[in-house]
């Protein structure tokens, strides 16, 4: 039976760690806000490329001309993928599902016997698949130190893809990452960004007939490789806001645990203290009345 | 004529111009109400649009292309910076970082780009100072 000082303690501690967890609710909040303003101020840009980059592409003959990123390098055996997750944890299940999500790629690509490498981006998404893929993994890109994902975080993961692409390191690049659907809905999504693809329908059908300048092939190989940047960017951007919703509904969760747990607790105290002056009053009528 | 300039990170300017003076890869063209439709890539240096009332804005850009059709003009830059933003020291600034950058690889084709670029650059300082 725990003293009553013991309780008291124990209901202190609880309602401390509740603090924290409240406090951490309110930031996620507030940086939610923001991520969210960031991902809408990114779309337009996403968008008018893949639109162009589809118009393009519709009007082009895979041929032995066409760019390997668009066409591919014609094998498939070597798998990149990129896994973008946060840098820190107590976010709910975030991280765990994208790292779960890849996990199950690349052990399916495994045993179908192909080659696979992994990109971390985000050191959570490395703790997680450290243990398994060990040697899969080439690199780690560690961007605790930036505060707001801005592009050139982006253009440096692209210029790392693009090298090894170049390099003839892999065929196919997939990037996993969590969608931003609502505060308490974040779907972790694979993406194949090399060779590009085009969901159906982002092709604009028009009359008008454009002239290009320098030729069609010259912008299209100067297009896809941005292109890469510019999915990576959006990426990270619906990551940063995937998480700040997975860290806000995971820290109310906990907030309400808290607040459940103290309330049994005071019970407990209540009780456990009741008991003690009624013991206690117990003692003394029966010592009066042995005199 | 409706313009737009838009970088991955915002949307840097939009309404309504009478011309655009864009910075092509293959020579700086002005793109007035009614133009061809037509796709450009872009190099570095000042896209200039004016207004009715003759009002220029000027922006730097960096690499991206342009996008003009009945409606307007579309430009996608990766880099853009407002020339009120922008100053000789900032540029260097960019420069020196292109220059460390060219200097770190040892692909000639790669070099060469950089070069362009820092050439571009430079260009777009001297029209700055004037």
């Amino acid at each position: 039976m725990p003293s009553l000082k013991d309780l008291r303690n124990r209901i202190a501690s609880v309602k401390a760690t509740q603090k924290i967890t409240k406090a951490m609710q309110m930031v996620a909040a507030a940086k939610l806000r923001r991520a969210q303003q960031a991902a809408e101020a990114a779309r337009p840009f996403a968008e008018r490329m893949t639109a162009v980059m589809a118009n393009l592409a519709g009007g082009i003959t895979i041929g032995p001309d066409t760019p390997r990123l668009l066409a591919g390098t014609g094998s498939e055996q070597t798998h990149l993928l990129v896994v973008c997750t946060a840098e820190r944890g107590l976010c709910g299940a975030f991280n765990s599902s994208i790292a779960r999500l890849a996990r199950d790629h690349a052990v399916r690509l495994m045993n179908e016997g192909k080659t696979v490498k992994i990109l971390c981006v985000g050191k959570k998404g490395f703790d997680l698949l450290r243990r398994q893929f060990e040697k899969q993994i080439i690199e780690l890109v560690d961007l605790r130190s930036v505060k707001q994902v801005g592009y050139e975080q982006a253009e440096m993961i692209a210029g790392k893809v693009l090298r090894l692409f170049d390099e003839g390191q892999f065929d196919v690049a997939t990037l996993f990452y969590s969608r931003f659907r609502s505060v308490i809905q974040q779907i972790p999504t694979a993406q194949q960004i090399i060779p590009a693809q085009f969901e159906a329908g982002s092709a604009t059908a028009t009359d008008a007939v454009y002239e290009y300048e320098p030729d069609e092939g010259e912008i299209l190989a100067s297009i896809l490789p941005r292109n890469i940047a510019v999915q990576i960017f959006r990426a990270l951007l619906e990551n940063a806001a995937s998480e700040q919703g997975a860290r806000m509904s995971a820290m109310d969760n906990a907030t309400r645990n808290a607040g459940d747990m103290i309330k049994r607790q005071t019970l407990t105290y209540n009780r456990t203290r009741q008991a003690m002056i009624t013991k206690e009053l117990i003692e003394i009528i029966s010592g009066a009345e042995a005199l | 004529m409706h313009f737009e300039l838009v970088s991955p990170e915002r949307i840097l300017f939009s309404g309504e111009v009478d011309a655009v003076l864009l910075p092509a890869t293959e020579g700086d063209m002005t793109v007035m109400p009614g133009h061809a439709p037509a796709i450009t890539t872009l190099k570095a240096g000042f896209v200039v649009a004016t207004d009715s009332k003759n009002h220029g804005e000027r922006v730097l850009v960096r690499g991206g292309f342009a996008e003009i059709n009945a409606a307007g003009v579309i430009v996608l830059a990766e880099r853009a910076t407002p020339v009120e933003e922008l100053t000789p020291e900032r540029i260097d600034r960019e420069i020196t970082e292109l220059q460390t950058r060219r200097d770190g690889t040892d692909d000639d084709f790669a070099r060469r780009a950089y070069d362009e670029t820092i050439g571009q650059l430079e260009e777009a300082r001297e029209t700055l100072k004037l």
